[in-house]
């Protein structure tokens, strides 16, 4: 009678969701493949065309994999920067997160004349932007994180994360002037955002860092929830509250900068997810809300990803202007109804 | 020895105020404070005279400049934040960050303290935290969002919340600030009941002066120049008093206990 509520259900219902989600996810792409050899390929029975094998376990599994991770790391991203700057507003892209990740795989794409030939080679490797993305997301996690320790209103915070985010841009423009058109084609192609680009082994890579980031979320999820009443209050509490920020910091700027390595800085999603899982779930324990937002990130990002290949099978839709257009609307919308439940 | 082990906090020659590289601000000096258990406290004084700055000291929230304080006979800089929040309990001033914590959810926090890493609650924390809900009268509001009461409400929410964390002192600072006069009532009546009833050092800082008076065991006073503190009737016999709001406005009466405008001139 006393324990807070339980949902079940809504899991259930969720999961269900998820994997149906991902069935037509897998189903759709540019080449036509019928629903039933679909399946047939998931049961290991005969296909009528052995290309079909191929397209769906080695092209559209690994995107629909990806887009599992990316949807979720970067929901869970947004949720923790949410409780961490006890803003609605907060999220890896809003605060220049993403963007920082693009300056650090901009740095080392565009900036790789200045740096030289040598390290040209080693550049391009997935680790090396992975690395690159995760430096840069921690480079302007950790500054607005600074901000926000002097400035304590949160509306200063955003705009301080807007500043760091124009002033990323700022220089990687300057760093796209002086770069060769090969390398700026390379950048641009990475900066729409794509899901499908990584094979078995990145998919691996992925989630590994993935789940090391998700393992510490999951040991300051009780502090999180301290901090839901306020610093001083979750002092009050027993809680070390700089070891936590501190963890979420890194832990944020891993699962931000390895995601935006790997599939481009994706939009909206960090931010609007959260939201999202909120209102199916009105809670904010994080014992519920992590896994919520990591399961309604999952199927956001796969239905946004379905949406960009629906109008013509030849061609698909930058994944981050489906993301956008899904995210834009919630962002005006939560402003409007934040006026009217708080003032 | 013995007369040590009953005070659950005591304050040798502390100093307290606000040190920088450059300069210290000294706000008060010398406080000698011995508190027994289930007293029910009031700290009185004008607004900016450091009264908040006391509590922060004795919460460990802010530093002390000089001297030492005890909780239950050990130092306050040798406790972790952990072993403190099993001893003392907080009620802040300060508005709730926007979420949707239930108020069950909310006051279960206070059990953070004691469970394990994930927070479990167990069968004996919810028992805790439901007699927590009866002391303050306020299970009819357990499975609202914290943001939809009102004032009065949330303030006996968050003493809840404070109880929940079962320890010996509770600390609140201006608990009765947005409060119209029946809920200041209403907190203060119930702040003393727990001091009362089951043994708790309540401390509050205030600007009820004449609830105060009629409810406190023990006042503190802070003026700009001394701080005192002893049982209200003592008090109010030497007349420390009614010298803590010295003004031609108001004068104390001695035989009502309470501040009266001056009718003089």
């Amino acid at each position: 009678m006393l324990q807070t509520k339980s949902y079940k259900n809504t899991f259930a219902i969720l999961f269900i969701a998820l994997i149906i989600v991902t069935i037509i996810n897998i189903s759709l792409g540019s080449v036509y493949i019928p629903f039933k050899q679909v399946l047939a390929v998931f049961l290991n029975q005969d296909v009528d065309n052995e290309s079909w094998n191929t397209i769906i376990l080695n092209l559209r599994l690994p995107k629909a994999i990806t887009a599992i991770i990316v949807g979720s790391g970067l929901s869970i991203s947004g949720l923790l920067m949410q409780t961490i700057f006890r803003n609605p507003l907060a999220g890896p892209f809003v605060l220049g997160i993403s963007s920082g990740a693009s300056l650090g795989v901009a740095i080392l794409i565009l900036g790789a004349s200045f740096l030289g030939a040598n390290i040209m080679s080693y550049s391009f490797t997935t680790w090396g932007l992975a690395v690159a993305a995760s430096i840069g997301a921690f480079f302007v996690l950790a500054s607005v994180m600074i901000a926000a320790v002097k400035v304590r209103n949160t509306m200063s915070i955003l705009i301080i994360g807007l500043m760091f985010g124009s002033l990323t841009s700022a220089v990687i423009s300057i760093l796209a002037y002086f770069s060769s058109a090969a390398q700026l084609q390379q950048f641009m192609f990475w900066s729409f955002g794509s899901l499908g680009n990584l094979n078995w082994n990145e998919i691996l890579s992925l989630f590994i860092i993935f789940s090391i980031g998700i393992l510490l979320i999951v040991f300051i999820i009780k502090p999180l929830n301290g901090l839901l009443i306020g610093e001083n209050y979750a002092r009050s509490l027993g809680i070390n509250v700089k070891r936590t920020r501190n963890i979420t910091l890194i832990a944020t700027s891993i699962l931000t900068g390895v995601i935006t390595a790997f599939a481009g800085p994706i939009a909206f999603i960090g931010l609007a997810v959260p939201h999202i899982a909120k209102l199916l779930f009105t809670t904010s324990n994080h014992k519920t809300l992590i896994p919520a937002v990591a399961i309604n990130g999952a199927i956001i990002m796969l239905i946004c990803d379905s949406i960009s290949q629906l109008p013509s099978s030849e061609y698909m839709l930058p994944i981050n202007a489906i993301t956008s257009i899904f995210g834009a609307p919630i962002i005006i919308w939560l402003l409007v109804r934040k006026r009217k439940i708080h003032y | 020895m013995e007369t040590k082990k009953t005070h659950i906090i005591k304050t040798k020659n502390l100093s307290i105020g606000y040190s920088s590289k450059k300069d210290t601000n000294t706000i008060a000096s010398n406080l000698n404070i011995e508190v027994s258990s289930g007293k029910f406290i009031c700290l009185l004084g004008q607004n900016g005279i450091g009264k908040s700055t006391l509590l922060r000291t004795l919460t460990k929230v802010q530093p002390e400049l000089n001297g030492e304080i005890e909780i239950n006979g050990v130092s306050l800089n040798n406790l972790t934040n952990l072993e403190l929040a099993k001893s003392l309990s907080l009620v802040l001033t300060e508005r709730l960050p926007e979420n949707n914590l239930s108020v069950f959810e909310l006051v279960a926090l206070g059990r953070q303290p004691h469970t394990n890493w994930i927070g479990y609650l167990t069968s004996e924390d919810l028992k805790i935290i439901n007699e927590a809900f009866h002391k303050t009268n306020t299970q009819h509001l357990m499975n609202m969002k914290y943001y939809e009461l009102s004032d009065g409400q949330l303030q006996k929410v968050l003493i809840a919340r404070a109880l929940t964390q079962n320890t010996a002192i509770i600390i609140l600072d201006e608990p009765t600030a947005h409060l119209d006069i029946h809920h200041t009532i209403e907190t203060f009546t119930l702040l003393k009941k727990l001091a009362k009833d089951f043994n708790k050092t309540v401390i509050v800082s205030t600007h009820e002066i004449n609830l105060a008076l009629q409810l406190a065991d023990e006042l503190w006073l802070m003026n700009a120049s001394k701080f005192v503190s002893g049982s209200t009737d003592e008090l109010i016999s030497n007349n420390s008093v009614s010298e803590l709001f010295k003004s031609d406005l108001i004068s104390f009466n001695k035989t009502l206990k309470q501040f009266t405008i001056s009718n003089s001139q």
